[in-house]
């Protein structure tokens, strides 16, 4: 028993192996994600407890297939293991590996190992490696190993506890290699071990083998590694691959007396399935038709949530309007804190249903289909297939689908992808949507069943993603790069999901939208309120002034002079004059004053075009009862030249067009930002989504009027 | 000329032998394509490109221009 208690664990483990499962069952919902330092990839830590009454941390590293990164997330895992000095150094590692596919898992684990790391196996899947026929003996591995070796299912939980005891007890660390590289270039190792008291040979020729990675270290000593390594000939990739070669040696004669394979075909299912999914016609009916199921779950089962989130805030806000003094700090509260916060919660059911489906697609081993049905068509648009499902997440919105990204190796591909989802339309547009196309769309019914205004926002989707891969090839033409694409993908087997991992996804993604964009909303949609309750002080208390001379009063109601004074406060409120003052740029698109206020608040987030319209159309509304629908607003709003209907159809297409392509959400710059690490790319972003918005409406408008 | 994996047919499998380009044969060997293991074509994308190959008891799709790098026997 070795003296010292483990305190901190990682998880570690190739992607599809159960280890999210496994981190799950051990923490439940005592988890939380961060950021590990300087790079965006989520850090999932957690806590457990164990059998002896200690409490300790768990942290979920990204799936990797080994030391050798090839991604952003696998570097992070070489970054945590190699420095024994990182925050987030492990005394212990358990390597979940998928017994199913043990060779290539086993891999990974002995390139652990050698890094003298204490480590567990835990062995997962059992029950799927049972089923293709298989006989696993974990006595058999340990024995090879010299490690602990436990059995355990990520799915029901069997085995965890198993877990739990073997990292209470500790355990003797094995000192012997499973791959003895000391005869790879031993002056180098010797060098490096003594420079940086390395006492683990392999640790030191990781170093020599990848000393561009070693964040750890500053860059002088980097090169005088890699010259030191020159200097002795230090063959990276010929070690490289001969330790590859060595470890899987290895492997075979372990399994050779470790696992028994039964000849029987039993991929069975997963064949058939394959047929079908991947089949050159069904295989896309398929797709289209689980895509067109996640849009009507989101547009139908969204609505019920958001509606009673809608209602409940609005009537807490009237609620606390009418209990407590009215002043400003109240104002502040029920007219921009309390509306604010609504409009970051109304996407939650959105996003939610999104995730519980891309959750779905993943666990089951779908989306990997999705991917390799995809890519070359992607390809075409220097997309990637692994693009497809940030592209489509971009449906609900533009920054989970940004950060979903990450798994896109490429760097250029990574970019493109980057740069064009916002131009699909986001459930923010959507309200913006709604509210246009019932404005001008008639009622119809196309061949009896088909509805005309639901006809035409589907168009607007599919403006969006005709936009967005049109853009990639522009952007895909313009970018340089030398790094190749590859696309080197597993795939996984069909499975049945685990309900509980769809859930913990969904509560992940939720949690990160409300606090990560939350906060800007928030923070804009108070800014907007105090634009538009301000303004020049002898301006604003002219208000009641200009009504009395420009109006009979005594044909008035109270109400209406309120209303009167309300409109002409707002006119000249900060907002108003801002709208105001970009009237002669977006006079041409066929906008008012009114819609420049919607405009600017807008370029906040989209959503808050309907909350500006309904300010601009309600405010100081004396009866909330009375207050008419902001759509009966908008139709019944007049062109003061001449007279006519404001939102008349070349207007709505104007406006429409402007905000499928305008870059009109700050998070989604800021989320650019954050994965890029660059003002470069939200520039870009910002600027080549607002040209396009800004002539296509114009062209619209001119055309069309 | 040598025949690399992307030249099987479906169903068809070969034994791999070596490798075109150096950078790729170390991932490819990381996933389980080393010299000696037999390589299997599964079935292709509907529009030809990737391919999925069955390799080391799992199933691994490359692009036509990975596989081409596996040369087999
Ligand atoms: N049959 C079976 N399925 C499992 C087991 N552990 C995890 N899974 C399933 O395997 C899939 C991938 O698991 P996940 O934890 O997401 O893997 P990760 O990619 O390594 O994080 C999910 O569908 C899980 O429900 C297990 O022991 N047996």
């Amino acid at each position: 028993m070795s003296e010292k208690k483990f305190e901190r664990i990682a998880l570690v483990g190739n992607p599809n192996s159960g280890k999210s499962s496994v981190f799950n069952h051990l923490t439940g919902l005592n988890q939380k994600v961060g950021n590990f330092p300087g790079v965006t990839v989520d850090k999932k830590t957690g806590y457990t407890r164990l059998p002896d009454g200690r409490r300790v941390r768990v942290l979920d590293l990204p799936g990797t297939y080994s030391l050798y990164p090839r991604s952003l997330d696998e570097r992070v895992v070489f970054d945590v293991l190699i420095d024994t000095l990182n925050e987030d150094y492990p005394d212990v590692v358990v390597v979940v590996a998928d017994a199913a596919n043990l060779k290539r898992n086993l891999l990974l684990f002995t390139q652990i190992k050698d890094l003298g790391i204490p480590v567990i196996l835990a062995l997962n899947m059992l029950d799927v490696s049972t089923n293709l026929g298989q006989k696993v003996r974990p006595i058999q591995i340990a024995k090879h190993l010299d490690v602990p070796v436990i059995s355990i299912n990520g799915r029901t939980g069997e085995g965890i506890e198993l877990l739990k005891k073997a990292l209470s007890e500790g355990f003797d660390v094995s000192k012997q290699p499973v791959c003895d590289i000391s005869s790879f270039s031993p002056e180098v190792i010797k060098a490096v071990q003594e420079k940086y008291q390395i006492e683990n040979p392999y640790r030191a020729y990781l170093y020599a083998q990848q000393w561009r990675f070693l964040k750890h270290i500053p860059a002088l000593e980097r090169l005088e590694i890699e010259k030191t390594a020159k200097e002795h000939l230090f063959q990276n990739e010929f070690y490289q691959s001969k330790e590859t070669i060595n470890r899987y040696k290895y492997i075979d004669k372990i399994l050779e007396e470790a696992v028994e394979y039964n000849v029987q075909e039993s991929r069975n299912l997963t064949r058939k399935l394959d047929k079908l999914f991947t089949h050159r016609i069904f295989g896309y009916v398929i797709f289209l038709f689980i895509l067109f199921l996640i849009f009507q779950a989101i547009f139908s089962w969204a609505s019920t949530p958001m509606d009673f989130i809608d209602w409940s805030f609005s009537e807490l806000a009237s609620f606390l309007h009418d209990r407590l003094p009215s002043n400003k700090l109240v104002d502040l509260l029920t007219e921009g804190i309390i509306p604010g916060i609504a409009g970051v919660l109304i996407f939650i059911p959105q996003i939610a249903i999104l995730f519980a489906f891309i959750a779905l697609l993943e666990e089951t081993g779908y989306m990997a289909r999705v991917v390799f049905l995809m890519d070359k068509f992607m390809r075409r648009f220097g997309l990637n297939g692994k693009s497809v499902v940030p592209l489509i997440s971009g449906v609900a919105c533009a920054i989970p689908a940004i950060m979903s990204t990450r798994t896109i190796d490429n760097w250029k591909e990574r970019i493109s992808t980057i740069l064009v989802i916002p131009l699909m339309s986001c459930s923010a547009r959507l309200p913006v949507y709604t509210i246009l196309i019932a404005l001008v769309v008639p009622k119809h019914y196309v061949f009896g069943f088909l509805n005309l205004q639901g006809l035409v926002l589907m168009g607007m989707y599919l403006l969006g993603f005709l936009m967005a891969i049109v853009s990639a090839v522009v952007i895909n033409k313009i970018l340089q790069t030398r790094e190749k694409s590859y696309f080197i993908m597993e795939m996984p087997l069909y499975k049945f999901p685990r309900w509980k991992n769809v859930g913990l996804t969904i509560v992940e993604k939720s949690k990160t939208f409300a606090f990560e964009a939350g906060k800007v909303i928030l923070a804009i949609s108070i800014i907007l309120w105090a634009l538009a309750s301000y303004g020049p002080e002898e301006r604003m208390q002219a208000a009641a002034q200009y009504v009395n001379d420009n109006y009979d009063i005594s044909e008035l109601s109270d109400n209406e002079i309120q209303d009167k004074i309300q409109a002409y406060k707002l006119e000249n409120s900060y907002a108003g004059i801002l709208g105001k003052s970009i009237e002669p740029v977006i006079e041409p698109l066929g906008y008012d004053w009114k819609m420049g206020i919607a405009l600017i608040t807008s370029f906040a987030a989209r959503e808050v075009f309907v909350g500006t319209m309904a300010t601009i159309y309600s405010i100081g509304s004396v009866d909330l009862e009375d207050e008419a629908t902001i759509k009966n607003r908008m139709k019944a709003e007049k062109d003061p030249k001449t007279g006519e209907r404001k939102y008349t159809l070349p207007v709505a297409i104007s406006l429409l067009l402007f905000y499928a392509f305008a870059m009109q959400c700050m998070s989604t710059l800021a989320i650019t930002w954050r994965e890029t690490k660059s003002w470069k790319w939200p520039m870009i972003q910002l600027v080549y989504m607002s040209v396009l918005a800004y002539v296509s409406a114009l062209l619209a408008y001119q055309v069309l009027s | 000329m040598s025949r690399s994996a992307s030249d099987l047919k479906p169903g068809e499998a070969g034994i791999i032998k070596g490798y075109q380009d150096n950078v790729i044969s170390l991932k490819l060997m990381e996933m389980g394509c080393l010299p000696g293991e037999t390589i299997k074509l599964n079935f292709r994308a509907p529009l030809g490109d990737p391919i999925s190959f069955d390799v080391a008891g799992y199933s691994l799709s490359l692009r036509i221009s990975e596989a081409a790098n596996i040369l087999i026997e």
